[in-house]
C-alpha cells in the first residue's frame, strides 16, 4: 500500500472504532435510570 | 421477583437493545454494497473528506433531530411521523408533511423486502452448493435468470417470488411480535453476528495473497485502490453531492424510522449518547468493514480495471453477479461458508432494516385508528406484498428503479429537509435544544445548536436544488444563467422523462434501439430472444442487451449496424414508458391515500376534544 492511502486508513479507522468503542461501552457502563424509566426489563412487579 | 411482562404498552426491553436497533435501522445494504462503489467512484480516499465533514453538519444533527422529535411526540402518545410533526407545530400542513415517514416506509419495504429476499435465497444456494463449478458468466446468468419470474434456477416453480413472500411473512410475524419481544430480539442476536461475519469476510479478503487460491492480486491492493487519495476530486461539486448522498442513506434519516423508535422513550431518558452510539456503529461497519469486504477480494480475483468496470453497474451487481463465483476459488467448504457469511450479513442487515419501516406504519394504525398490534403487522405484510409485486414482475422494465428513486431517495431529501426548517425555525433551537440535552448522557459540544439552527437546514436545501437540477454528467461546471442540459437523473428530468430514448409512447407496434452500435449477438435464454447492441469499434456509448418474446418478429440480424430510433422488432409492444408511470401513480395514490388517512384521523380527533 502507499504511503497516503495507509495514513488515510489509519487515521480513519482508528478514529472511527475509537469513537465506535467508547460510545458503546459508556451505553454499557452508565447507570440505569430512577424508574420509571423506559426499559421493561427493569420493571419489578411487587 | 418476576419481570412485568403483560398489559403493559409497547416498549424496549433494555437499553443496549434500543441501541442495537437503532444501529440495525441504519445498517443495511448500502453499508457494503453502496459505500464502497461510491468511493471508487468519487476520488478513492478523498471521498472520506467530505463524507466526514457531511456526517459532523448533516448526519450527526440530522440523527438528534429525529431522536428529539421522536420522544417529544411519544411523550404525548404519537409513534408516527405525522403527529409527531403535528405535535410540535399546530399548522396541519406539518402532519401531512408527515407522511412522507410513513410513505416511504411502505414503498421502500417494498422493494427492499424483494433484495432481503435475494439475500435469503442465496444464502440457501451457497449452503446447497448451487454455485458450486459455475463459470463467473454463469453465476451473472443465474441472477438474471432470478430476475426472470417465470424461470426457476433450482426447480422451485416461482422462485423468486416464493423467497419473496416468505421474507414479508417473516418480517410481519416478527413485527407482530413487538419492540422487546420481536425486533430488539433479532438486533440483539443479529447486529453482532452481522459483525462476526463482517470481520470474517474481511479479514479474508485483507489477507488474501497472490497465487494463493486463485488469486492474482493481494486482497491488499483493493484496499489501497480504495483508500489512496486523489485530493483533485474535492473541487468537484458531484463528489460532495454523492458523499452528503451516501451520508443520509447511510443513518436512515428522513425516514420516519428513528422517529418512530425513540418514541418509545420516556422524557427523561438519554437521546446524546444513544444517538452517538447507534450512529457511529453504523460508520464502523460502513468505513471499516464495508470498505474491507467486496473491493479487496474482487481486486484480488479480478484486477482494479474489471472491478472500475463493473462498479459502474452498481453494488448489486457486483455482490449478486460476481461474488458467489469469487468465493467458489476458495474451495467447497469455505466457499459455502463465505457465501453463508456474506449474504447471511447482507439479510441480517436488510431485516433489522426492513423492520424498522414497519414500526412506523404500524404504530400509525395503533395511535390513530385504534388497531391491535397483530393486524397492524398484518396490514404492513399486505400492503408490502401488493406494492412489491410490480417491482418483482417488472423489475427490469425500471418499476424497482423508479420506487428507489422517488421514495428512497428524493422522498427522504424532501423529507429531511423540511423536519429540520421544522426542528429549528418553527418548534425553535431553544426548545428543540432543550428537548436534544434532557437527560442526556453526554456532553454535547454547543456547535451542534449553530449547525442545527444554521448548517444543515441550509445545505439540505442546496441537496434539495442540487437534485431538482442535477447537470447532464453531474458536470457542476457547466452551470450557468444561461441555463444548462440537465441530467437523467435530476428530479426535473425524470418528470420530463428526460433519457427515456425513441420508444415515447406506451403502446406500439415497433420497437425502436436505444443505442447505436452493432448487433452483437442474438440468442435464446430462458425462452426468450435477447438481442445484444454493443458500440461498434471505436464507438463510446453503452452496450445494451433487448429481450423479446418469441412472439415478436426480429427485424435485424446479427452483424446489423443499428442506429438510434431504428427498428429492432415488431408485434405488440407495452414500452417501458407505461410501466413507470403506472408506477409512479400507484405511489402518488399511495402517498394521497395517507394523507387522507391523517386528514380523517385529525377531524376524529377533532371532534373527540370538541
Amino acid at each position: 500500500m502507499n504511503t497516503s492511502a495507509i495514513v488515510l486508513i489509519s487515521l480513519v479507522w482508528i478514529s472511527v472504532t475509537w469513537l465506535t468503542v467508547y460510545f458503546f461501552v459508556k451505553v454499557l457502563t452508565k447507570p440505569k435510570k430512577p424508574e420509571p424509566d423506559s426499559f421493561t426489563n427493569n420493571d419489578d412487579i411487587d | 421477583m418476576s419481570k412485568q411482562t403483560i398489559n403493559k404498552p409497547e416498549a424496549w426491553g433494555s437499553r443496549i437493545g434500543l441501541v442495537l436497533a437503532m444501529a440495525g435501522n441504519a445498517v443495511g445494504f448500502g453499508n457494503f454494497l453502496r459505500f464502497p462503489v461510491q468511493a471508487v467512484q468519487n476520488g478513492g480516499g478523498a471521498f472520506i473528506i467530505p463524507y466526514l465533514v457531511s456526517l459532523i453538519i448533516l448526519g450527526l444533527p440530522l440523527l438528534l433531530i429525529e431522536w428529539s422529535t421522536g420522544r417529544f411526540g411519544g411523550k404525548l402518545g404519537h409513534h408516527s411521523t405525522p403527529f409527531i410533526m403535528g405535535s410540535m407545530n399546530r399548522k396541519m400542513i406539518w402532519k401531512y408533511v408527515g407522511v412522507f415517514g410513513v410513505f416511504s416506509n411502505l414503498a421502500i419495504a417494498s422493494y427492499y423486502c424483494y433484495m432481503e429476499s435475494w439475500t435469503m435465497s442465496y444464502v440457501y444456494h451457497s449452503i446447497m452448493g448451487t454455485f458450486d463449478g459455475m463459470s463467473q458468466h454463469q453465476v451473472a446468468g443465474f441472477f438474471d435468470g432470478y430476475l426472470e419470474i417465470g424461470y426457476s434456477t433450482t426447480g422451485i416453480p416461482f422462485e423468486a417470488i416464493i423467497f419473496f413472500v416468505f421474507c414479508i411473512a417473516l418480517n410481519t410475524w416478527i413485527l407482530s411480535k413487538g419492540l422487546s419481544g420481536g425486533i430488539e430480539k433479532v438486533a440483539i442476536y443479529g447486529v453482532p453476528l452481522l459483525i462476526v461475519f463482517g470481520i470474517f469476510l474481511a479479514v479474508k479478503g485483507i489477507t488474501m495473497k497472490s497465487g494463493s487460491m486463485g488469486a492474482v492480486f493481494d486482497g491488499v491492493e483493493g484496499l489501497n485502490f480504495l483508500w489512496t487519495p486523489k485530493y483533485d476530486s474535492l473541487l468537484n461539486p458531484k463528489v460532495w453531492m454523492a458523499a452528503a448522498g451516501q451520508i443520509f442513506f447511510t443513518l436512515s434519516v428522513g425516514m420516519g424510522t428513528i422517529q418512530c423508535y425513540a418514541s418509545y422513550l420516556k422524557e427523561k431518558e438519554d437521546i446524546a449518547l444513544n444517538s452517538m452510539s447507534a450512529g457511529f456503529t453504523n460508520e464502523f461497519v460502513e468505513i471499516v468493514l464495508g470498505s474491507s469486504v467486496i473491493i479487496p477480494i474482487s481486486v484480488g480475483y479480478l484486477g482494479i480495471e474489471k472491478v472500475i468496470e463493473l462498479t459502474g453497474l452498481g453494488g448489486l451487481g457486483l455482490a449478486f453477479r460476481t461474488m458467489p463465483f469469487l468465493f467458489e476459488q476458495w474451495g467447497v467448504i469455505l466457499s459455502a461458508l463465505a457465501g453463508v457469511a456474506f449474504f447471511g450479513l447482507l439479510f441480517i442487515a436488510g431485516i433489522t432494516s426492513s423492520l424498522a419501516m414497519g414500526t412506523p406504519v404500524m404504530g400509525f394504525l395503533q395511535d390513530e385508528f385504534k388497531w391491535k398490534r397483530k393486524p397492524s403487522a398484518l396490514a404492513f405484510g399486505v400492503i408490502v406484498l401488493i406494492l412489491g409485486l410490480p417491482t418483482v414482475f417488472f423489475f427490469k422494465n425500471g418499476v424497482f428503479d423508479e420506487y428507489d428513486y422517488w421514495a428512497g431517495t428524493i422522498s427522504l431529501v424532501v423529507f429531511a429537509m423540511l423536519e429540520a426548517i421544522l426542528f429549528a425555525w418553527f418548534f425553535g433551537m431553544n426548545r428543540g435544544w432543550e428537548e436534544i440535552t434532557r437527560g442526556a448522557d453526554l456532553k454535547l459540544p454547543r456547535f451542534f445548536k449553530f449547525l442545527l439552527k444554521f448548517v444543515t437546514p441550509v445545505v439540505l436545501i442546496a441537496i434539495f436544488i442540487g437534485s431538482l437540477v442535477t447537470p447532464a454528467n453531474d458536470d457542476w461546471s457547466k452551470v450557468s444563467f444561461k441555463g444548462w442540459e440537465l441530467s437523467n437523473t435530476s428530479i426535473l428530468g425524470q418528470l420530463s422523462h428526460k433519457g427515456i430514448g425513441p420508444n415515447k409512447n406506451y403502446f406500439a407496434n415497433t420497437f425502436y434501439s436505444e443505442n447505436e452500435g452493432v448487433v452483437d449477438s442474438i440468442f435464446i435464454l430462458h425462452h426468450k430472444t435477447h438481442v445484444t447492441v454493443a458500440p461498434d469499434s471505436g464507438q463510446a456509448g453503452p452496450e445494451k442487451t433487448y429481450v423479446m418474446s418469441k412472439k415478436k418478429t426480429l427485424l435485424v440480424k446479427a452483424g446489423d449496424k443499428v442506429v438510434i430510433g431504428q427498428p429492432l422488432y415488431s408485434g405488440n409492444i407495452v414500452n417501458n414508458i407505461f410501466l413507470i408511470d403506472m408506477a409512479r401513480l400507484l405511489l402518488a395514490s399511495l402517498f394521497l391515500t395517507i394523507s387522507l388517512m391523517v386528514f380523517i384521523a385529525h377531524r376524529k380527533q377533532k371532534l373527540q376534544k370538541q
